[in-house]
């Protein structure tokens, strides 16, 4: 860790706030795209079913 | 072979998934390269002491803050033209991702004035304008929200975005109109007499370009999903009708 002297705490905040949050953004949008695509998924399964049935 | 054959989503869907990865592993090197380098490689500055090492969140979020919102403005005029739903899906992508870097921008700005300025906030122009620009991604992204058809929300959500664009172009150049205010000028330029000093230049391009990267990568999974949701939402609708 570099020495950051008497700023250290207003580095390391700002840092950990953005990282926080670009972290929150990515895990958001793959979560968000898992759940698009599992529905509609499942939507054309049901359907392919019907169109089968 | 021309762009707009990506209106079509299947073709969209095809290239962007080739796509994704490949840009996903080059911003996380990048991001990892810039940050660590600027973090942990730089010295400190002779004004600023230890918190120059804020530049290398601040000005790519910024940077992007801006940018995130003129290819909105280029996507919703897209829409507002040609009517090509790829490209009004790829602006309601983008707005979440302009939100957090805008969010970003001016967190660590408040956090670095604080010991540089003596203040977290002051209303300076530049400052201003980012916090309008901030409170018009909420209301874009309210707006797609807020309206049931998806045609018409694109059509507001495009008059909005040319408004903001106003609020945006000013984050830029509000130091050049009005010659007050706390922050400072451009740290980029094409002018190099106004560039950072050279030992924080080079990273503070890497890192921008992770930045600009992930910023892709996540418009293109973004809007992937906003059309997995529109194409569940069409086979709803002729569930319902048949």
């Amino acid at each position: 860790m570099p020495d950051l002297g008497k700023y250290a705490d207003t580095v390391l905040s700002a840092y950990a706030i953005s990282i926080a949050i670009l972290i929150g953004l990515v895990a958001l949008s793959f979560w968000q795209s898992r759940q698009a695509r599992a529905r509609l998924t499942e939507i054309e399964a049901r359907r392919n079913t019907a169109k089968s049935g | 072979m021309s762009i707009w054959e990506y209106a079509n989503p299947t073709r969209f869907m095809h290239t962007s998934g080739k796509l994704l990865p490949l840009v996903t592993v080059l911003s996380l090197a990048f991001l990892l390269v810039g940050l660590v380098w600027g973090f942990f490689f730089t010295p400190d500055d002779y004004r600023q002491g230890s918190t120059v090492k804020i530049i290398y969140l601040h000005v790519p979020s910024a940077f992007l803050a801006i940018n995130a919102w003129l290819m909105m403005l280029v996507t919703s005029l897209i829409w507002l033209i040609r009517r090509h739903h790829v490209s009004a899906l790829a602006a309601k992508a983008a707005a979440p991702i302009g939100l957090a870097m805008t969010l970003i921008a001016l967190i660590t700005g408040a956090i670095w004035g604080q010991p540089m300025w003596g203040t977290y906030w002051a209303w300076d122009p530049r400052l201003t304008s980012f916090l309008i620009l901030f409170l018009f991604y909420l209301g874009y992204m309210a707006l797609w929200a807020a309206i049931e058809n998806p045609d018409t929300a694109a059509d507001l959500t495009s008059v909005l975005c040319l408004v903001g664009s106003v609020f945006a172009l000013l984050s830029r150049y509000a130091v050049n109109f009005w010659n007050q205010g706390l922050h400072q000028g451009a740290s980029l330029s094409l002018d190099k007499e106004e560039n950072v000093a050279d030992v924080f230049y080079l990273p503070l391009l890497v890192s921008i370009a992770g930045f600009v990267l992930l910023f892709i990568a996540l418009v293109l999974l973004r809007t992937r999903t906003e059309i997995r949701i529109r194409r569940a939402g069409a086979l709803i609708s002729r569930e319902r009708l048949s």
